[in-house]
């Protein structure tokens, strides 16, 4: 892991001397531990903030909505697959891009590794291979990588990047078939009631602060339809409905299009597992049209074309 | 897709119908109609992602 973040260095340094790209997209530490953020570098002499570990769970795929300038960016697998939903969607043109690809071996995730050190102050973080070690006040734990996987992460078979210019290792043996929607195949065995207390339960803590929205490389609208007034399409309270409409229609518009990268679970202050939403869309959309987002630039999104073959049973 | 997930949250099937009738049918209109208010009226009234008016003294 550690070396990826020398090789990001070199590849920037490169990249920005020889004028190659206006600027670089990649992470670097946070002021916490556990909480990379993302930065945009444009000179050669800074590109030693630049850093890799696990924990740049955020999808960079945001900061390269409508640019005009030539842009070199860091890209796992779920992220490159955002930048070609970009690209489809005409965000952002193929040859302004620099695409540094790196095989993810899956990010972890903080609150898992903060409910294992049952909620005291994480200090600082070091990783090793298959391995990572927190310290904190008094205490040290070293723990396995793989159990602490980020949730979308850990069901992932799209590991490494779908569009690159250059690697910065080999890739990664990708899984064949994980069981990525088992949880949503229980909440289809629910009858509707129990489907109306999980759903209500899932999203009760919601602040509808819109971190998951502004942390999706999806939802670059230039007003969102929680933030237009006129007309005022949901209300702004936290009433249960005005919150349910809010994450429902929200993953509604990223139907088709969704990589499951987990930024938006990520982000969320309350912990609020939204993908529940956005996964049965993926579901649905690998059932009905075989689809599932970004893999190519060839191919339209299913909810962008018609076919006389698409599904509608549901028509009478 | 939007039946899927609308169903998924837990509307419960047959209170959301979807239907095709052009202008000249208006026999399979009726037919829709009926079916939809007898699949609706036998669910009952719904409660769930419904936003009551506030109570105001």
């Amino acid at each position: 892991m550690l070396e990826y973040a020398e090789k990001i260095r070199e590849t920037a340094a490169r990249l920005l001397t020889d004028k190659a790209v206006d600027v670089f997209i990649g992470y670097r530490k946070g002021t916490v531990p556990m909480m990379n953020e993302p930065v945009l570098i444009d000179d050669p002499a800074k590109v030693d903030t630049l850093y890799w570990d696990s924990f740049c769970a955020l999808n960079l795929c945001n900061y390269l909505t409508k640019r005009t300038d030539k842009i070199g960016i860091v890209a796992t697998g779920c992220n490159s697959r955002n930048i070609v939903t970009h690209i489809v969607e005409n965000q952002i043109q193929r040859d302004q891009l620099y695409i540094v690809g790196i095989p993810c071996e899956g990010m972890i995730d903080h609150r898992a590794v903060l409910r294992e050190v049952k909620q005291q102050e994480i200090l600082e973080i070091s990783e090793d291979g298959p391995q990572f070690t927190v310290k904190g006040d008094g205490f040290e734990k070293t723990l396995d990588k793989d159990k602490f996987l980020q949730n979308n992460c850990s069901t992932c078979t799209h590991h490494n990047p779908v569009i690159y210019d250059e690697m910065v290792g080999e890739p990664v043996e990708e899984p064949a078939e994980t069981d990525a929607y088992k949880d949503v195949e229980t909440i289809e065995g629910m009858a509707p009631e129990k489907r109306q207390r999980f759903f209500t339960r899932l999203i009760s803590r919601c602040l509808r602060c819109y971190a998951c929205r502004n942390a999706c490389p999806l939802c670059y609208c230039p007003t969102c339809f929680v933030d237009e007034s006129n007309p005022q399409w949901v209300g702004k309270s936290i009433d249960p409905a005005d919150t349910m409409t809010f994450h429902f229609l929200r993953a509604y518009h990223c139907a088709g299009r969704c990589t499951d990268c987990g930024a938006c679970e990520r982000v969320c202050p309350v912990g609020i597992r939204m993908r529940q939403f956005t996964k049965k869309l993926n579901k649905d959309c690998r059932e009905l049209f075989s689809w599932e987002a970004g893999l190519t630039l060839e191919q339209r999104p299913p909810l962008d074309v018609y076919n006389p073959d698409d599904y509608n049973d549901f028509i009478k | 897709m939007l039946k899927g997930l609308l169903e998924h949250v837990g509307i419960e099937p047959g209170r959301l119908h979807f239907s095709w009738i052009s202008s000249a049918e208006a026999t399979k209109f009726v037919e829709v109609a009926n079916t939809v208010a007898e699949e609706v009226k036998a669910l009952g009234p719904a409660n769930y992602f419904i936003k009551k008016r506030a109570e105001v003294a």
